[in-house]
């Protein structure tokens, strides 16, 4: 089968990355100085980024114009702004990227949100040890008293439920880093109990990048819904996980093209990271990166994952190791996860590479089933989902398992990474 | 009159009184914590709930939207 050559694609946030060494010179060269707030006052920012259609990047893809609307006009408190850098997902790699070679665009962002909602204080979120945490600091010094609002950078804990919204509110208020019961929700009360916009890094440098050249520009490139561009996490047998920009409502065919990824040697795609869904390659290629297509198909774009699984590779045994990291990084707070992640892990583990019991598959199923939607955050919904399409996916795998005939590969060494948690929450 | 019903699952310790008090809309899963039968409550299982909430030792049920 022959392919078109792949189009160009615009590089807008990763423009002018690498180029030099001086971040702060090179950031200024390519986006110029943070528009004045004479030029651009709060109103304007809001106007633009909800014109611009962007949503939010951290996974869930709110609409981020309608977000700093509603956190603006609380008029109880002085709001505040996270930016959350914190990148929990193993498999992804944009958000450290992004932080580490492009830190002034993310903080024009958080200048410019706190600008639109009327912050006088802002934090910056990364995981402790971080090697975005370095470069922060060092940006935040560099751009020194020409900053409106003061900037905090925080390194939370290296875990995969710390960065959820409300666990990262909580931490900053001086608490552990495990997500609270809601509402409410931190756009209502969050930080010093103040209304608190939460961004994602990536949401913040398409604000700055917004802010600059205006709404329209930011909808000429993208699907016409879900406009601009958008980072993938893109890895694959052989190649080392790679941040690519790409349009948004690019297939993830030609996004694995691009990045050379041949199509035929790939079992499965897992897309939307640990809590997103496994899908059969052939079927993956076609689809587009939009929230829209992936929910359609029954599967979520997270924030951009595309793992492609070698088709030697076993994906049940896979899974199980996914799904033993899941159950050791819950916050430990809510029965139904903390029992049924473990549980749910301990079969799939079994499944995959022996001492599996025929009457463990109805409890199986029955997890599945009761374990979703009952803990504080989406932690077991995601787990569940992941495992479940695993199921279907691979159900050809799952009953040669079952009958005592795993697969060669289950035995053989993991794909995925599962980095183990950091000691404690604070 | 209707009443939403939810669990605080942070606070919740499975001591399980909630479903002897409200069996009609509250099961328990094999680890003892409550799975509710959806949030939006009947009106005529609002009294039992009111009784669950209060049984509840460590004030997990929250009743709401009246």
């Amino acid at each position: 089968m022959t392919r078109a050559a792949p189009v160009t694609w615009p590089r807008r946030l990763l423009a002018g990355i690498g180029d030099s060494d001086d971040l702060y010179g090179g950031h200024l060269e390519t986006w110029g100085p943070l528009p004045a707030a004479s030029a651009l006052p709060p109103a304007a920012v809001i106007d633009a980024v909800e014109k611009s259609g962007l949503l939010g990047r951290g996974g869930a893809g709110f609409p981020a114009g309608r977000k700093m609307r509603t956190v603006a006009a609380a008029a109880n408190r002085r709001p505040v702004v996270v930016a959350n850098g914190a990148e929990g997902e193993p498999a992804s790699g944009k958000d450290v990227l992004l932080l580490s070679r492009a830190p002034h665009l993310v903080l024009d962002g958080v200048q410019l949100a706190a600008r639109a909602v009327g912050a006088d204080e802002a934090h910056v979120a990364v995981h402790r040890g971080s090697p975005a945490a370095g470069v922060v600091r060092a940006a935040l010094v560099r751009r020194g008293s020409s900053d409106a609002v003061p900037v905090q950078l925080h390194e939370v804990p290296s875990r995969y439920v710390a960065s959820e919204e409300t666990a990262l509110v909580h931490y900053l208020n001086g608490g552990e880093a495990r997500p609270t019961f809601s509402p409410p929700r931190p756009f209502e009360q969050g930080v010093g109990r103040r209304p608190t916009l939460v961004n994602n890094v990536e949401t913040l440098a398409h604000v700055a990048a917004i802010a600059r050249h205006g709404d329209e520009w930011f909808r000429e490139v993208g699907d016409r819904d879900e406009p601009g561009t958008l980072l993938v996490s893109i890895s694959a047998d052989g190649l080392a996980r790679r941040v690519a920009e790409v349009p948004t409502g690019t297939t993830i065919g030609a996004v694995a093209d691009r990045a050379r990824v041949a199509r035929d040697s790939a079992g499965a795609v897992l897309v939307g990271g640990y809590f997103g869904s496994w899908l059969p390659a052939a079927y993956a290629w076609q689809l587009p990166l939009t929230h829209r297509a992936m929910r359609s198909a029954g599967a979520a774009l997270g924030a951009g994952v595309v793992a492609v699984l070698p088709a030697s590779s076993c994906g049940i045994a896979e899974t199980a190791r996914v799904m033993a990291y899941l159950a050791a990084h819950n916050a430990g707070q809510c029965g139904p996860c903390l029992n049924g992640l473990p549980a749910i892990a301990t079969a799939l583990s079994r499944l995959a590479s022996g001492g599996w019991d025929e009457r463990w598959w109805p409890a199986l199923e029955r997890w599945l089933a009761v374990v979703p939607g009952r803990g504080a955050c989406r932690h077991p919904d995601g787990a569940v989902r992941f495992a479940s399409t695993a199921l279907s996916v691979f159900a050809e795998d799952v009953a040669r398992h079952r009958s005592g005939r795993p697969c060669a590969a289950a035995a053989g060494p993991a794909w995925l990474p599962t980095p183990r948690p950091a000691e404690g929450w604070r | 009159m209707t009443l939403r019903i939810r669990v605080n699952p942070v606070a919740c310790e499975a001591h399980g009184l909630c479903a002897e008090v409200l069996p009609e809309w509250i099961e328990l899963d094999e680890w003892g914590y409550p799975i509710l039968d959806g949030e939006e409550l009947p009106s005529q299982l609002v009294a039992h709930a009111r009784r669950a909430a209060k049984a509840c030792p460590t004030l997990a049920i929250v009743l709401g939207g009246e």
